[in-house]
Protein backbone atom coordinates (compact mmCIF):
# COMPACT_ATOMS: atom_id res chain seq x y z
CA UNK A 1 0.00 0.00 0.00
CA UNK A 2 2.69 2.24 0.95
CA UNK A 3 4.00 1.85 -2.52
CA UNK A 4 1.67 3.97 -4.50
CA UNK A 5 2.85 6.65 -2.15
CA UNK A 6 6.20 6.82 -2.88
CA UNK A 7 6.73 10.43 -2.73
CA UNK A 8 8.45 12.60 -4.62
CA UNK A 9 10.81 14.99 -1.72
CA UNK A 10 9.78 15.41 1.45
CA UNK A 11 8.72 18.74 3.49
CA UNK A 12 7.77 19.57 6.70
CA UNK A 13 4.99 21.48 8.60
CA UNK A 14 5.29 24.87 7.03
CA UNK A 15 4.61 22.84 3.44
CA UNK A 16 1.53 21.05 5.44
CA UNK A 17 0.47 24.50 6.06
CA UNK A 18 0.30 25.87 2.60
CA UNK A 19 -1.35 22.78 1.67
CA UNK A 20 -4.13 22.92 3.96
CA UNK A 21 -5.29 26.27 3.45
CA UNK A 22 -5.40 24.96 -0.12
CA UNK A 23 -7.04 22.07 0.30
CA UNK A 24 -9.13 24.01 3.16
CA UNK A 25 -10.12 26.41 -0.21
CA UNK A 26 -10.96 23.42 -1.86
CA UNK A 27 -13.27 21.99 0.44
CA UNK A 28 -14.86 25.25 0.93
CA UNK A 29 -18.25 24.71 -0.42
CA UNK A 30 -18.89 21.09 1.45
CA UNK A 31 -17.85 23.47 4.41
CA UNK A 32 -20.90 26.21 4.11
CA UNK A 33 -23.11 23.56 3.25
CA UNK A 34 -22.04 22.03 6.62
CA UNK A 35 -22.24 25.55 8.17
CA UNK A 36 -25.65 26.50 6.37
CA UNK A 37 -27.10 22.81 8.08
CA UNK A 38 -26.48 24.29 11.95
CA UNK A 39 -28.12 27.88 10.77
CA UNK A 40 -31.40 28.91 11.49
CA UNK A 41 -33.41 29.89 8.79
CA UNK A 42 -32.55 33.80 8.62
CA UNK A 43 -29.52 32.89 9.01
CA UNK A 44 -29.08 30.90 6.06
CA UNK A 45 -30.44 33.44 3.96
CA UNK A 46 -28.64 36.66 5.38
CA UNK A 47 -27.05 38.72 2.98
CA UNK A 48 -24.03 39.70 3.44
CA UNK A 49 -23.95 35.65 4.57
CA UNK A 50 -23.02 35.57 7.79
CA UNK A 51 -19.89 33.37 9.01
CA UNK A 52 -20.03 33.50 12.54
CA UNK A 53 -23.37 32.40 14.18
CA UNK A 54 -25.21 30.89 17.16
CA UNK A 55 -25.66 27.13 15.91
CA UNK A 56 -28.89 25.35 15.65
CA UNK A 57 -29.74 21.48 15.47
CA UNK A 58 -33.12 22.50 14.48
CA UNK A 59 -32.96 21.64 11.50
CA UNK A 60 -32.05 18.18 11.82
CA UNK A 61 -34.61 17.74 13.72
CA UNK A 62 -37.16 18.78 11.06
CA UNK A 63 -34.88 16.71 8.57
CA UNK A 64 -37.32 13.67 10.64
CA UNK A 65 -40.00 15.55 12.12
CA UNK A 66 -42.03 18.42 11.29
CA UNK A 67 -43.79 20.65 14.07
CA UNK A 68 -47.80 21.73 12.98
CA UNK A 69 -48.13 25.32 13.81
CA UNK A 70 -52.08 24.66 14.20
CA UNK A 71 -52.30 21.64 15.88
CA UNK A 72 -48.34 22.02 17.79
CA UNK A 73 -47.88 18.42 17.34
CA UNK A 74 -44.79 17.52 15.92
CA UNK A 75 -45.32 14.82 12.84
CA UNK A 76 -42.52 12.34 11.59
CA UNK A 77 -41.63 13.34 7.96
CA UNK A 78 -41.08 10.81 5.35
CA UNK A 79 -37.25 11.14 5.34
CA UNK A 80 -36.01 8.44 7.48
CA UNK A 81 -38.16 5.54 5.43
CA UNK A 82 -36.14 7.15 2.50
CA UNK A 83 -32.56 6.71 4.14
CA UNK A 84 -33.75 3.46 5.13
CA UNK A 85 -34.52 2.89 1.16
CA UNK A 86 -30.96 4.13 0.28
CA UNK A 87 -29.11 1.66 2.76
CA UNK A 88 -31.64 -1.47 1.95
CA UNK A 89 -32.08 -1.14 -1.62
CA UNK A 90 -27.68 -0.11 -1.83
CA UNK A 91 -26.78 -3.01 0.49
CA UNK A 92 -29.02 -5.73 -0.78
CA UNK A 93 -28.30 -4.76 -4.89
CA UNK A 94 -24.01 -4.75 -4.21
CA UNK A 95 -24.33 -7.61 -1.97
CA UNK A 96 -25.92 -9.57 -4.89
CA UNK A 97 -23.37 -8.28 -7.32
CA UNK A 98 -20.57 -8.63 -5.57
CA UNK A 99 -21.19 -11.86 -5.34
CA UNK A 100 -22.43 -12.94 -9.01
CA UNK A 101 -19.53 -10.36 -10.15
CA UNK A 102 -16.78 -12.61 -7.80
CA UNK A 103 -17.75 -15.78 -9.69
CA UNK A 104 -17.63 -14.29 -13.45
CA UNK A 105 -14.53 -12.07 -12.01
CA UNK A 106 -12.42 -15.41 -11.24
CA UNK A 107 -13.61 -17.20 -13.76
CA UNK A 108 -12.36 -14.38 -16.24
CA UNK A 109 -9.12 -14.37 -14.42
CA UNK A 110 -8.41 -17.86 -14.44
CA UNK A 111 -10.35 -20.04 -16.97
CA UNK A 112 -9.98 -17.77 -19.88
CA UNK A 113 -12.85 -18.56 -22.68
CA UNK A 114 -12.87 -18.04 -25.91
CA UNK A 115 -13.75 -14.17 -26.54
CA UNK A 116 -13.06 -13.56 -22.95
CA UNK A 117 -11.74 -9.51 -23.68
CA UNK A 118 -14.95 -9.25 -25.94
CA UNK A 119 -16.96 -10.45 -23.01
CA UNK A 120 -15.20 -7.81 -20.87
CA UNK A 121 -15.30 -4.79 -23.11
CA UNK A 122 -19.69 -5.59 -23.54
CA UNK A 123 -19.48 -5.96 -19.52
CA UNK A 124 -17.36 -2.71 -19.03
CA UNK A 125 -19.94 -0.52 -22.29
CA UNK A 126 -22.81 -1.27 -20.22
CA UNK A 127 -21.17 0.40 -17.17
CA UNK A 128 -20.39 3.54 -19.42
CA UNK A 129 -22.87 4.24 -21.44
CA UNK A 130 -25.22 6.64 -20.40
CA UNK A 131 -28.08 5.49 -18.22
CA UNK A 132 -30.15 7.58 -20.13
CA UNK A 133 -29.76 5.44 -22.72
CA UNK A 134 -30.76 1.83 -20.99
CA UNK A 135 -33.50 3.52 -18.96
CA UNK A 136 -35.92 4.18 -21.90
CA UNK A 137 -36.66 0.33 -22.64
CA UNK A 138 -36.02 -0.63 -19.02
CA UNK A 139 -38.96 2.01 -17.83
CA UNK A 140 -41.31 -0.11 -20.41
CA UNK A 141 -40.26 -3.23 -19.50
CA UNK A 142 -40.96 -2.42 -16.17
CA UNK A 143 -44.24 -0.67 -16.48
CA UNK A 144 -45.32 -3.80 -18.26
CA UNK A 145 -44.14 -6.36 -15.43
CA UNK A 146 -45.42 -4.34 -12.94
CA UNK A 147 -41.77 -3.81 -11.21
CA UNK A 148 -42.25 0.00 -11.16
CA UNK A 149 -41.86 1.04 -7.65
CA UNK A 150 -41.03 -1.83 -6.44
CA UNK A 151 -37.77 -2.95 -4.02
CA UNK A 152 -36.96 -5.72 -5.94
CA UNK A 153 -37.51 -3.46 -9.50
CA UNK A 154 -34.90 -1.18 -8.21
CA UNK A 155 -32.06 -3.60 -6.86
CA UNK A 156 -32.31 -5.98 -9.45
CA UNK A 157 -31.37 -2.88 -11.78
CA UNK A 158 -28.69 -1.55 -9.45
CA UNK A 159 -27.74 -4.92 -9.03
CA UNK A 160 -27.12 -5.13 -12.97
CA UNK A 161 -25.36 -1.82 -12.73
CA UNK A 162 -22.89 -2.60 -10.43
CA UNK A 163 -21.94 -6.22 -11.73
CA UNK A 164 -19.80 -4.78 -14.87
CA UNK A 165 -17.66 -2.68 -11.60
CA UNK A 166 -17.56 -5.42 -9.58
CA UNK A 167 -16.08 -8.13 -12.36
CA UNK A 168 -13.50 -5.90 -13.52
CA UNK A 169 -12.32 -4.63 -9.75
CA UNK A 170 -12.24 -7.41 -8.77
CA UNK A 171 -11.05 -9.17 -11.40
CA UNK A 172 -8.16 -6.52 -11.23
CA UNK A 173 -7.48 -8.22 -7.68
CA UNK A 174 -7.42 -12.02 -8.64
CA UNK A 175 -5.53 -10.82 -11.49
CA UNK A 176 -2.22 -9.76 -9.19
CA UNK A 177 -2.14 -13.13 -7.04
CA UNK A 178 0.39 -15.77 -7.85
CA UNK A 179 -1.43 -18.50 -9.51
CA UNK A 180 1.67 -21.11 -7.92
CA UNK A 181 0.27 -21.14 -4.69
CA UNK A 182 -3.09 -22.25 -6.33
CA UNK A 183 -1.17 -24.88 -8.45
CA UNK A 184 0.96 -25.77 -5.24
CA UNK A 185 -2.58 -26.39 -3.28
CA UNK A 186 -4.18 -28.74 -6.18
CA UNK A 187 -1.09 -30.64 -6.43
CA UNK A 188 -1.58 -31.54 -2.85
CA UNK A 189 -5.03 -32.58 -3.33
CA UNK A 190 -7.48 -29.47 -2.82
CA UNK A 191 -10.36 -29.59 -4.86
CA UNK A 192 -11.30 -26.64 -6.88
CA UNK A 193 -14.28 -25.29 -5.08
CA UNK A 194 -10.83 -25.19 -1.67
CA UNK A 195 -8.66 -23.28 -3.89
CA UNK A 196 -11.51 -20.45 -4.63
CA UNK A 197 -12.68 -20.44 -0.38
CA UNK A 198 -9.73 -20.84 1.44
CA UNK A 199 -6.80 -19.60 -1.14
CA UNK A 200 -8.03 -16.60 -3.51
CA UNK A 201 -10.98 -15.51 -1.36
CA UNK A 202 -8.50 -14.85 1.81
CA UNK A 203 -6.03 -12.99 0.32
CA UNK A 204 -8.31 -10.60 -1.61
CA UNK A 205 -10.74 -9.63 1.49
CA UNK A 206 -9.82 -6.16 1.75
CA UNK A 207 -9.98 -5.82 -1.96
CA UNK A 208 -13.63 -7.49 -1.85
CA UNK A 209 -14.02 -5.10 1.09
CA UNK A 210 -13.24 -2.04 -0.86
CA UNK A 211 -15.31 -3.26 -4.04
CA UNK A 212 -18.49 -3.25 -1.80
CA UNK A 213 -18.08 -0.33 -0.44
CA UNK A 214 -17.28 1.44 -3.68
CA UNK A 215 -20.12 0.03 -5.17
CA UNK A 216 -21.94 0.91 -1.90
CA UNK A 217 -20.98 4.95 -2.91
CA UNK A 218 -22.16 4.70 -6.24
CA UNK A 219 -25.08 3.10 -5.70
CA UNK A 220 -25.54 5.42 -2.99
CA UNK A 221 -25.44 8.51 -5.28
CA UNK A 222 -27.16 7.17 -8.14
CA UNK A 223 -30.28 9.63 -9.23
CA UNK A 224 -31.70 9.01 -12.42
CA UNK A 225 -32.65 5.39 -12.28
CA UNK A 226 -34.79 6.13 -9.07
CA UNK A 227 -35.91 8.87 -10.34
CA UNK A 228 -38.02 7.27 -12.86
CA UNK A 229 -38.17 4.18 -11.53
CA UNK A 230 -38.81 4.36 -7.37
CA UNK A 231 -42.43 4.99 -6.11
CA UNK A 232 -43.58 6.41 -2.92
CA UNK A 233 -42.53 3.79 -0.78
CA UNK A 234 -38.89 2.83 -2.05
CA UNK A 235 -38.00 6.55 -2.89
CA UNK A 236 -34.22 7.28 -2.07
CA UNK A 237 -32.51 10.13 -0.67
CA UNK A 238 -31.44 11.93 -3.39
CA UNK A 239 -34.58 11.92 -4.92
CA UNK A 240 -36.11 13.24 -1.79
CA UNK A 241 -33.30 16.07 -1.99
CA UNK A 242 -34.54 16.68 -5.39
CA UNK A 243 -37.97 16.93 -4.98
CA UNK A 244 -37.27 19.01 -1.61
CA UNK A 245 -35.87 21.63 -4.36
CA UNK A 246 -38.09 21.59 -6.78
CA UNK A 247 -40.66 23.18 -4.54
CA UNK A 248 -43.04 25.24 -5.24
CA UNK A 249 -43.39 27.10 -1.40
CA UNK A 250 -39.76 28.29 -1.22
CA UNK A 251 -36.84 25.81 -0.82
CA UNK A 252 -35.79 25.61 3.12
CA UNK A 253 -32.29 25.90 2.41
CA UNK A 254 -31.12 25.22 6.24
CA UNK A 255 -33.34 21.84 5.52
CA UNK A 256 -31.50 20.91 2.53
CA UNK A 257 -28.08 21.58 4.05
CA UNK A 258 -29.01 19.52 6.69
CA UNK A 259 -30.22 16.27 4.60
CA UNK A 260 -27.15 16.75 2.43
CA UNK A 261 -24.89 16.51 5.49
CA UNK A 262 -26.20 13.46 7.07
CA UNK A 263 -25.89 11.76 3.24
CA UNK A 264 -22.50 13.00 3.12
CA UNK A 265 -21.18 11.51 6.56
CA UNK A 266 -20.94 8.10 5.13
CA UNK A 267 -18.84 9.01 2.37
CA UNK A 268 -16.44 11.03 4.39
CA UNK A 269 -16.03 7.89 6.41
CA UNK A 270 -15.51 5.90 3.93
CA UNK A 271 -13.08 7.95 1.51
CA UNK A 272 -10.81 8.28 4.56
CA UNK A 273 -10.50 4.65 5.13
CA UNK A 274 -9.86 3.27 1.02
CA UNK A 275 -7.62 6.26 0.34
CA UNK A 276 -5.42 4.10 -0.85
CA UNK A 277 -7.52 2.08 -3.56
CA UNK A 278 -9.59 5.19 -4.58
CA UNK A 279 -7.45 5.59 -8.31
CA UNK A 280 -8.58 2.07 -8.74
CA UNK A 281 -11.78 2.42 -7.31
CA UNK A 282 -12.42 5.26 -9.64
CA UNK A 283 -11.07 3.50 -13.08
CA UNK A 284 -13.31 0.33 -12.07
CA UNK A 285 -9.76 -1.51 -11.60
CA UNK A 286 -8.47 -0.68 -15.11
CA UNK A 287 -5.60 1.42 -13.64
CA UNK A 288 -4.18 0.14 -10.39
CA UNK A 289 -0.59 2.46 -10.01
CA UNK B 1 -6.96 -32.28 -11.99
CA UNK B 2 -9.54 -34.54 -10.12
CA UNK B 3 -12.62 -34.67 -11.22
CA UNK B 4 -15.13 -34.15 -8.32
CA UNK B 5 -17.90 -35.17 -10.23
CA UNK B 6 -17.52 -38.05 -11.69
CA UNK B 7 -19.99 -39.55 -9.07
CA UNK B 8 -23.29 -38.32 -10.61
CA UNK B 9 -24.20 -38.62 -13.96
CA UNK B 10 -26.57 -36.87 -16.85
CA UNK B 11 -26.70 -33.49 -16.56
CA UNK B 12 -25.40 -32.39 -13.92
CA UNK B 13 -22.22 -34.29 -14.98
CA UNK B 14 -22.22 -32.68 -18.16
CA UNK B 15 -22.83 -28.57 -16.10
CA UNK B 16 -19.85 -29.33 -13.35
CA UNK B 17 -17.62 -30.52 -16.20
CA UNK B 18 -14.05 -28.78 -15.74
CA UNK B 19 -14.08 -27.79 -19.12
CA UNK B 20 -17.14 -25.68 -18.34
CA UNK B 21 -16.44 -24.38 -15.31
CA UNK B 22 -15.43 -20.81 -16.69
CA UNK B 23 -18.79 -20.88 -18.28
CA UNK B 24 -20.78 -21.69 -15.68
CA UNK B 25 -19.05 -19.04 -13.31
CA UNK B 26 -19.89 -16.11 -15.77
CA UNK B 27 -23.36 -17.28 -16.13
CA UNK B 28 -25.33 -15.59 -13.29
CA UNK B 29 -23.64 -12.28 -14.20
CA UNK B 30 -23.67 -12.63 -17.68
CA UNK B 31 -27.83 -13.48 -17.21
CA UNK B 32 -28.13 -10.66 -15.04
CA UNK B 33 -27.04 -8.01 -17.31
CA UNK B 34 -29.00 -9.92 -20.36
CA UNK B 35 -32.35 -9.71 -18.59
CA UNK B 36 -31.61 -5.89 -17.00
CA UNK B 37 -29.03 -4.65 -20.24
CA UNK B 38 -28.84 -6.00 -23.25
CA UNK B 39 -32.46 -7.34 -23.80
CA UNK B 40 -33.71 -3.86 -23.04
CA UNK B 41 -31.47 -2.52 -25.26
CA UNK B 42 -32.69 -5.12 -28.31
CA UNK B 43 -36.08 -4.11 -27.19
CA UNK B 44 -35.49 -0.40 -27.25
CA UNK B 45 -33.16 -1.00 -31.10
CA UNK B 46 -36.53 -2.78 -32.11
CA UNK B 47 -38.60 0.29 -30.99
CA UNK B 48 -36.58 2.84 -32.91
CA UNK B 49 -37.91 1.81 -36.24
CA UNK B 50 -41.73 2.34 -35.27
CA UNK B 51 -43.07 5.50 -34.08
CA UNK B 52 -44.33 4.44 -30.78
CA UNK B 53 -45.14 6.64 -27.76
CA UNK B 54 -45.32 5.29 -24.52
CA UNK B 55 -48.29 7.60 -23.80
CA UNK B 56 -50.52 6.96 -26.28
CA UNK B 57 -53.02 3.35 -26.73
CA UNK B 58 -52.15 3.60 -30.71
CA UNK B 59 -51.09 0.57 -32.13
CA UNK B 60 -47.16 1.60 -33.56
CA UNK B 61 -46.24 1.06 -37.22
CA UNK B 62 -43.15 0.40 -39.26
CA UNK B 63 -40.97 3.41 -40.11
CA UNK B 64 -37.86 2.22 -41.09
CA UNK B 65 -35.08 4.14 -40.76
CA UNK B 66 -37.05 7.39 -40.92
CA UNK B 67 -36.72 8.06 -37.11
CA UNK B 68 -32.56 8.03 -37.45
CA UNK B 69 -33.20 10.65 -40.46
CA UNK B 70 -35.47 12.93 -38.28
CA UNK B 71 -32.79 12.60 -35.78
CA UNK B 72 -30.03 13.44 -37.49
CA UNK B 73 -31.20 16.12 -39.63
CA UNK B 74 -33.05 18.18 -36.48
CA UNK B 75 -31.32 21.13 -35.93
CA UNK B 76 -32.02 21.34 -32.42
CA UNK B 77 -30.21 17.72 -32.09
CA UNK B 78 -27.15 19.17 -33.26
CA UNK B 79 -27.09 22.09 -31.00
CA UNK B 80 -27.67 19.50 -27.89
CA UNK B 81 -24.41 17.81 -29.02
CA UNK B 82 -22.82 21.49 -29.73
CA UNK B 83 -23.59 22.21 -26.39
CA UNK B 84 -22.56 18.91 -24.85
CA UNK B 85 -19.18 19.14 -26.55
CA UNK B 86 -18.53 22.86 -24.90
CA UNK B 87 -19.53 21.34 -21.73
CA UNK B 88 -17.10 18.34 -21.85
CA UNK B 89 -14.22 20.23 -23.67
CA UNK B 90 -14.29 22.86 -21.23
CA UNK B 91 -14.64 20.90 -17.99
CA UNK B 92 -12.40 18.29 -19.06
CA UNK B 93 -9.48 21.12 -19.87
CA UNK B 94 -9.98 22.73 -16.59
CA UNK B 95 -9.98 19.08 -14.64
CA UNK B 96 -6.91 18.74 -16.39
CA UNK B 97 -5.36 22.00 -15.02
CA UNK B 98 -6.92 21.94 -11.70
CA UNK B 99 -6.16 18.17 -11.44
CA UNK B 100 -2.29 18.33 -12.36
CA UNK B 101 -1.72 21.36 -10.50
CA UNK B 102 -3.10 19.41 -7.09
CA UNK B 103 -0.89 16.57 -7.98
CA UNK B 104 2.09 18.47 -8.43
CA UNK B 105 1.62 19.78 -4.96
CA UNK B 106 0.46 16.32 -3.25
CA UNK B 107 3.15 14.42 -4.64
CA UNK B 108 5.62 15.67 -2.19
CA UNK B 109 6.17 13.44 1.28
CA UNK B 110 4.87 15.97 4.23
CA UNK B 111 3.23 15.74 7.67
CA UNK B 112 -0.20 14.67 7.87
CA UNK B 113 -0.34 14.48 4.26
CA UNK B 114 -3.30 11.66 4.43
CA UNK B 115 -5.75 14.11 6.34
CA UNK B 116 -4.81 16.66 3.83
CA UNK B 117 -5.72 14.89 1.08
CA UNK B 118 -8.94 14.03 2.27
CA UNK B 119 -9.98 17.68 1.83
CA UNK B 120 -9.40 17.70 -1.82
CA UNK B 121 -10.61 14.19 -2.46
CA UNK B 122 -13.68 14.41 -1.15
CA UNK B 123 -15.68 15.92 -3.76
CA UNK B 124 -15.12 13.28 -6.17
CA UNK B 125 -17.11 11.13 -3.44
CA UNK B 126 -19.83 13.20 -3.03
CA UNK B 127 -23.33 12.55 -5.62
CA UNK B 128 -24.33 14.73 -8.16
CA UNK B 129 -27.61 15.84 -6.57
CA UNK B 130 -25.59 16.98 -3.53
CA UNK B 131 -23.36 18.92 -5.50
CA UNK B 132 -25.96 19.93 -7.90
CA UNK B 133 -27.93 21.01 -4.83
CA UNK B 134 -24.38 23.49 -3.19
CA UNK B 135 -24.03 24.69 -6.59
CA UNK B 136 -27.61 25.87 -6.95
CA UNK B 137 -27.39 27.72 -3.60
CA UNK B 138 -24.34 29.27 -4.11
CA UNK B 139 -25.70 30.76 -7.42
CA UNK B 140 -28.65 31.62 -6.50
CA UNK B 141 -28.98 35.48 -7.10
CA UNK B 142 -30.59 36.72 -3.22
CA UNK B 143 -28.65 35.31 -1.14
CA UNK B 144 -26.32 32.83 -2.89
CA UNK B 145 -22.64 33.39 -1.79
CA UNK B 146 -20.96 33.14 -4.99
CA UNK B 147 -23.76 36.03 -6.18
CA UNK B 148 -23.09 38.00 -3.27
CA UNK B 149 -18.91 37.73 -3.91
CA UNK B 150 -19.53 38.97 -7.56
CA UNK B 151 -21.38 41.55 -6.60
CA UNK B 152 -18.58 43.52 -5.07
CA UNK B 153 -17.20 43.63 -8.65
CA UNK B 154 -20.21 45.05 -10.42
CA UNK B 155 -23.30 47.69 -9.06
CA UNK B 156 -25.58 45.25 -10.70
CA UNK B 157 -27.15 41.81 -9.08
CA UNK B 158 -25.54 39.67 -11.65
CA UNK B 159 -27.52 36.52 -11.77
CA UNK B 160 -25.14 34.15 -12.49
CA UNK B 161 -27.28 31.60 -14.45
CA UNK B 162 -29.38 34.20 -16.23
CA UNK B 163 -27.32 34.37 -18.98
CA UNK B 164 -26.23 31.28 -21.81
CA UNK B 165 -22.65 31.60 -20.86
CA UNK B 166 -22.83 32.17 -17.43
CA UNK B 167 -24.70 28.91 -17.11
CA UNK B 168 -22.57 26.79 -18.99
CA UNK B 169 -19.75 28.35 -16.47
CA UNK B 170 -21.86 27.37 -13.69
CA UNK B 171 -22.00 23.79 -14.44
CA UNK B 172 -18.35 23.31 -16.05
CA UNK B 173 -17.32 25.04 -12.65
CA UNK B 174 -19.46 22.75 -10.40
CA UNK B 175 -18.29 19.67 -12.69
CA UNK B 176 -14.18 20.57 -13.06
CA UNK B 177 -14.60 21.22 -9.01
CA UNK B 178 -16.27 17.36 -8.69
CA UNK B 179 -13.59 15.72 -11.08
CA UNK B 180 -10.58 17.25 -11.02
CA UNK B 181 -9.42 15.14 -7.84
CA UNK B 182 -9.53 12.19 -10.56
CA UNK B 183 -7.02 13.73 -12.73
CA UNK B 184 -4.90 14.47 -9.36
CA UNK B 185 -5.19 10.99 -8.78
CA UNK B 186 -3.88 9.68 -12.15
CA UNK B 187 -1.49 12.29 -12.67
CA UNK B 188 0.18 11.32 -8.91
CA UNK B 189 0.25 7.73 -10.13
CA UNK B 190 2.05 9.33 -12.73
CA UNK B 191 4.43 10.90 -11.08
CA UNK B 192 5.67 8.71 -8.34
CA UNK B 193 6.61 5.99 -11.41
CA UNK B 194 9.28 8.30 -12.44
CA UNK B 195 12.58 6.73 -11.47
CA UNK B 196 14.38 8.62 -9.10
CA UNK B 197 17.78 8.11 -10.79
CA UNK B 198 16.83 10.08 -13.88
CA UNK B 199 15.92 13.39 -11.75
CA UNK B 200 19.55 13.02 -10.22
CA UNK B 201 21.05 12.35 -13.60
CA UNK B 202 19.15 15.71 -14.62
CA UNK B 203 20.48 17.47 -11.30
CA UNK B 204 24.40 16.42 -12.75
CA UNK B 205 23.53 17.64 -16.27
CA UNK B 206 21.97 20.82 -14.56
CA UNK B 207 18.93 20.96 -16.94
CA UNK B 208 16.55 23.53 -15.92
CA UNK B 209 13.34 22.55 -14.36
CA UNK B 210 10.85 23.03 -17.71
CA UNK B 211 13.37 20.93 -19.75
CA UNK B 212 13.52 18.33 -16.57
CA UNK B 213 9.61 18.30 -16.92
CA UNK B 214 9.32 17.54 -20.60
CA UNK B 215 11.94 15.32 -20.64
CA UNK B 216 11.64 13.25 -17.56
CA UNK B 217 8.19 13.33 -16.02
CA UNK B 218 5.65 14.51 -18.98
CA UNK B 219 6.88 11.01 -20.84
CA UNK B 220 5.89 9.52 -17.77
CA UNK B 221 2.38 10.89 -17.08
CA UNK B 222 1.63 11.36 -20.50
CA UNK B 223 -0.48 8.12 -20.77
CA UNK B 224 -2.09 8.56 -17.56
CA UNK B 225 -3.11 12.08 -18.82
CA UNK B 226 -4.56 10.06 -22.46
CA UNK B 227 -6.65 7.77 -19.66
CA UNK B 228 -8.07 10.81 -17.80
CA UNK B 229 -9.13 12.42 -20.61
CA UNK B 230 -10.87 9.71 -22.34
CA UNK B 231 -12.39 8.73 -19.23
CA UNK B 232 -13.56 12.01 -17.94
CA UNK B 233 -15.21 12.70 -21.54
CA UNK B 234 -16.92 9.63 -21.66
CA UNK B 235 -18.24 10.58 -17.84
CA UNK B 236 -18.82 14.08 -18.86
CA UNK B 237 -20.41 12.98 -21.73
CA UNK B 238 -23.36 11.77 -19.55
CA UNK B 239 -23.83 14.41 -17.60
CA UNK B 240 -27.48 15.09 -16.51
CA UNK B 241 -28.05 15.45 -12.82
CA UNK B 242 -25.89 18.53 -11.85
CA UNK B 243 -28.10 20.25 -15.45
CA UNK B 244 -31.30 18.89 -14.10
CA UNK B 245 -30.54 20.10 -10.84
CA UNK B 246 -28.41 23.30 -11.47
CA UNK B 247 -30.67 24.77 -14.30
CA UNK B 248 -32.94 22.43 -15.51
CA UNK B 249 -31.40 22.74 -19.36
CA UNK B 250 -31.64 26.94 -19.12
CA UNK B 251 -31.88 29.93 -19.47
CA UNK B 252 -33.60 28.69 -23.00
CA UNK B 253 -31.94 25.02 -23.69
CA UNK B 254 -28.69 26.70 -23.68
CA UNK B 255 -27.70 24.29 -20.88
CA UNK B 256 -29.57 21.44 -22.42
CA UNK B 257 -27.11 18.79 -22.50
CA UNK B 258 -27.85 15.55 -25.23
CA UNK B 259 -28.60 13.67 -21.71
CA UNK B 260 -31.21 16.09 -21.15
CA UNK B 261 -32.43 16.65 -23.92
CA UNK B 262 -32.98 12.54 -24.19
CA UNK B 263 -34.71 12.43 -20.65
CA UNK B 264 -36.82 15.19 -22.14
CA UNK B 265 -37.51 13.59 -25.21
CA UNK B 266 -38.39 10.39 -23.40
CA UNK B 267 -40.19 10.90 -20.54
CA UNK B 268 -41.49 15.30 -20.92
CA UNK B 269 -42.92 14.44 -24.88
CA UNK B 270 -43.08 10.66 -24.72
CA UNK B 271 -41.81 10.65 -28.19
CA UNK B 272 -40.30 7.14 -27.22
CA UNK B 273 -39.17 6.00 -30.41
CA UNK B 274 -37.51 8.78 -31.19
CA UNK B 275 -35.35 8.92 -28.57
CA UNK B 276 -34.67 5.13 -28.85
CA UNK B 277 -33.07 6.25 -32.47
CA UNK B 278 -31.16 9.13 -30.26
CA UNK B 279 -30.33 6.98 -27.68
CA UNK B 280 -28.47 4.51 -30.38
CA UNK B 281 -26.38 7.33 -31.94
CA UNK B 282 -25.18 8.37 -28.26
CA UNK B 283 -24.55 4.74 -27.79
CA UNK B 284 -22.30 4.57 -30.78
CA UNK B 285 -20.27 7.10 -29.73
CA UNK B 286 -19.89 5.54 -25.84
CA UNK B 287 -19.15 2.44 -27.40
CA UNK B 288 -16.42 4.22 -29.61
CA UNK B 289 -15.29 6.40 -27.05
CA UNK B 290 -14.77 3.05 -24.68
CA UNK B 291 -13.03 1.16 -26.92
CA UNK B 292 -10.31 4.09 -27.50
CA UNK B 293 -9.72 4.41 -23.54
CA UNK B 294 -9.86 0.28 -23.23
CA UNK B 295 -6.63 0.62 -25.89
CA UNK B 296 -5.29 3.22 -23.60
CA UNK B 297 -5.41 1.32 -20.79
CA UNK B 298 -3.75 -1.51 -22.73
CA UNK B 299 -0.99 0.81 -24.24
CA UNK B 300 -0.34 1.57 -20.30
CA UNK B 301 -0.35 -1.43 -18.87
CA UNK B 302 2.56 -2.50 -21.45
CA UNK B 303 4.38 0.10 -20.46
CA UNK B 304 4.40 -0.62 -16.88
CA UNK B 305 5.65 -4.03 -17.60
Amino acid sequence: MARRYREIGKAGWGYTLITSIVGLIYFSPVLWIILTAFKTRTDALAVPPKLFFTPTLENFTSVFYRSSITTGTSQSTDMALYFFNSIFIAGTSVGLALIVGTLAAYAFSRYPLRGNDTYLFIILTTRMMPPIVVIIPIFLMFRLSGLAGSYWGIILLYTAFNIPFSVWLVKSFFDELNPEIEDAARMDGASESRVFFKFCIPQILAGLSATFVFGLILTWNEFLFALLLTGVETRTVPVAMARTLGGEVGVDYGLLAAIVTLFLLPIFFVTFLLQNQLLRGVTFGTVKK
Amino acid sequence: MANENSRTGGFGAWLLDPKRRGALLVTPAITILFVMNIFPLLWSFGLSFFNYRASSLKVPTFRGLSNYERVLTDDKVWERFQTTAIIVGSSVILQLIVGFLLALMFAKAFPMRRIVLMLVLTPMMLSFVSVGVFFKLFYEPTFGVVSYLLSNFSDDRFVVLGTPAGAIAGIVIADAWMWSPFVMLLVLAGLVSVPKYLYEAAEIDRASSWRRFWTITFPYIKSLLLLAVLFRTIETFKLFDIVYIITEGGPGSSTETIAVYLYRTAFQFFRTSQSSALAYIVLFIVVVLTNLYLYAVNRRAEEVD
